[in-house]
């Protein structure tokens, strides 16, 4: 494609909503980029899989391509998307299924696999170290037996599949900018060592990948005068061939793309911002300049990278306990006393009730739940308190007694506390752990594959 | 002559995860904002806000061309998301709770305020819809 590419980032997490997908659509887009997968989604997506073979993948899935695929089918748009989680295959034949619900044929649907090191992990851990990145941790203290294991793919087998004349791309794990940076290269024909180019896209990606947080979503300072925020869109990229990018949004939709609502996400979830490590170029991200043009665009250009590292990052996950929790609420006077006082008199019955926490969490709503030791101290009584108790057993049943010894401190302790149950409806929820780690591309890229099927 | 003001008055703000680190980036106003927090808003002052909060170390990093620098704090999510006992477990109002540090600044930027909310707009929704 000659002259410029349009990409809209139409999801930043599972669970997020497919209606702002229509605006990005009618305002026109080549490419429809949908990033479903949060560290943790994958956990989520293990456990559906491990009830029924057919499931491992975001099911909201048919719900964005019932949206894209009259575009896709029409030849205006492709469709890229990580939403296979654990299971693209199964993603992919819920993708053929929505098509043929609708009536659509002639479109290719690429599967893209390899980035599950389950199947493998014996092999690897015998191979490399997989310490903890964080931590430093040896492999050997893993805390049990790892619930999923994915390498972060980049954006080479997603470009394969649209060289091999995919509509839509369907993978597992994979960088979220990789999602982006894909079809760019595709289309711009980019080499795969030209730095400068591969860092420009991936900048570009990590601007669209999180939805609206680009668009005037999650914005400090003058966020109430954001545009239309029950109409807030989703991004869209124009992407020429020498890498720069205007940053901009559908025509008449609310919300605002502004250098601050730039560079708000330019830093999210990022570390250090001169080498933003990505599986396909180290990125600079300190190197780009950002010009505000006005009427929601913001030019990008300048970005500077370096050659990828040699490895590509990969998580695993533990369990790690069970969790429950509980709130009781006081008003005026001495509410936040009589908050402090019932979470001690709780966790003084779980004791005497024999039950093993082994790690409590007491937060004071309404005083510093959230801002701990940065709420300055004050002598002003709050009007009301919330205390929320948090707690960590070692199994579901005795999280779940825990809960229990809350419900009778509403006739038992100090005056007027009503209690209510929070956090899965009282039920106890699985805590995760998570071990992030490093693995040589050179023992995952051989299991690199593309499917593609006709519909 | 320096004044002493909340960091909330003069910076944006936004936090993000990744297992148990949290990063929040601090958007400076403009230039002479971003000299004064690069002066004052250090990884050791920093770490010293949060206390307890986060339990490892706090780098700092710098990124002139949005006027930002980027804070990244290990220890800083209870043991991360998934794992954390928090109701915050992602560390989203950590941001924040940055800015409300105080640091000295210049006087000519002492009487800088951070602008007020406005949401007539919201109210009228809502008593639209009562």
């Amino acid at each position: 494609m000659s002259g410029t590419v349009r990409i809209g980032g139409g999801q930043g997490f599972y669970g997020d909503t497919p209606r702002s997908v229509q605006g990005l659509l009618d305002d026109g887009i080549d490419y429809l980029c949908l990033e479903a997968l949060a560290e943790l989604t994958l956990a989520i997506l293990q456990k559906d899989r491990q009830k029924d073979e057919t499931r491992g993948y975001t099911r909201d899935l048919p719900l964005y391509l019932g949206a894209a695929l009259p575009a896709v089918a029409a030849g205006r748009t492709k469709v890229i998307t990580n939403a296979g989680g654990i299971n693209p295959t199964a993603a992919a034949r819920a993708a053929v299924d929505t098509a043929k619900a609708l009536g659509i044929s002639g479109i290719r649907i690429a599967t893209v696999l390899g980035d599950d090191l389950m199947p493998r992990l014996d092999d690897i851990a015998g191979t490399t170290s997989l310490v903890h990145l964080d931590t430093g941790a040896a492999f050997s203290e893993f805390p049990g037996a790892p619930l999923f294991a994915a390498a972060y793919l980049g954006a080479r087998p997603i470009a394969d599949a649209l060289a091999q004349g995919a509509d839509i791309v369907i993978t597992g794990r994979v960088a979220d900018a990789a999602l982006f940076l894909a079809p760019l290269a595709h289309e711009h024909r980019w080499a795969w060592d030209d730095w400068d180019r591969l860092a420009a896209g991936t900048l570009v990606g990590h601007l669209l990948e999180c939805s609206g947080q680009s668009a005037g979503g999650n914005l400090s300072r003058d966020w109430w005068t954001v545009p239309n925020p029950w109409d807030l869109p989703y991004p869209i990229a124009e992407v020429d061939t020498d890498g720069t990018a205007v940053i901009t949004k559908p025509k008449g939709s609310g919300g605002r793309v502004s250098f601050d609502t730039v560079r708000h996400q330019l830093l999210y979830e990022v570390h250090d911002p001169a080498a933003y490590l990505s599986p396909d170029v180290t990125a600079d991200f300190t190197s780009a300049t950002f010009d505000d043009l006005g009427d929601d665009r913001v030019r990008v250009t300048g970005v500077r990278g370096l050659a990828a590292t040699d490895t590509y990052k990969a998580l695993l996950a533990h369990h790690a306990g069970w969790a429950g929790e509980a709130r009781i609420a006081f008003s005026w006077p001495e509410a936040d006393a009589k908050a402090t006082a019932t979470a001690a008199i709780f966790q003084k019955r779980v004791e005497l009730a024999g039950l093993q926490v082994d790690e409590w969490c007491v937060e004071l709503w309404g005083v510093d739940a959230l801002g701990g030791p940065t709420v300055p101290p004050t002598d002003a009584e709050p009007p009301e308190c919330v205390a929320r108790v948090a707690w960590r057993c070692p199994d579901a049943q005795t999280a779940g007694l825990v809960a229990r010894e809350m419900v009778p401190l509403t006739l038992s302790a100090p005056p007027a506390g009503f209690t209510g149950m929070g956090r899965g409806g009282g039920r106890p929820t699985e805590l995760l752990g998570i071990w992030p780690t490093l693995v040589e591309k050179s023992l995952v890229d051989p299991h690199v594959s593309v499917a593609i099927e006709e519909v | 002559m320096t004044a002493r003001i909340r960091l909330h008055e003069i910076c944006g703000y936004r936090a993000g995860d990744k297992g148990d680190i949290s990063n929040v980036a601090l958007f400076a106003e403009d230039a002479a904002v971003y000299d004064v927090i690069c002066a004052e808003v250090t990884a050791d002052r920093v770490k010293a806000h949060f206390g307890s909060m986060v339990t490892g170390t706090v780098i700092r990093y710098e990124a002139a061309n949005v006027l930002a620098l980027n804070f990244v704090m290990d220890g800083a999510l209870g043991g991360g998301g998934p794992r954390s006992l928090r109701a915050d477990s992602l560390g989203k109002t950590l941001g924040g709770a940055l800015v409300r540090m105080e640091i000295d600044v210049p006087d000519e930027l002492s009487a800088r305020r951070a602008p007020r909310p406005d949401v007539r707009w919201a109210e009228e929704i809502l008593d639209g819809a009562e």
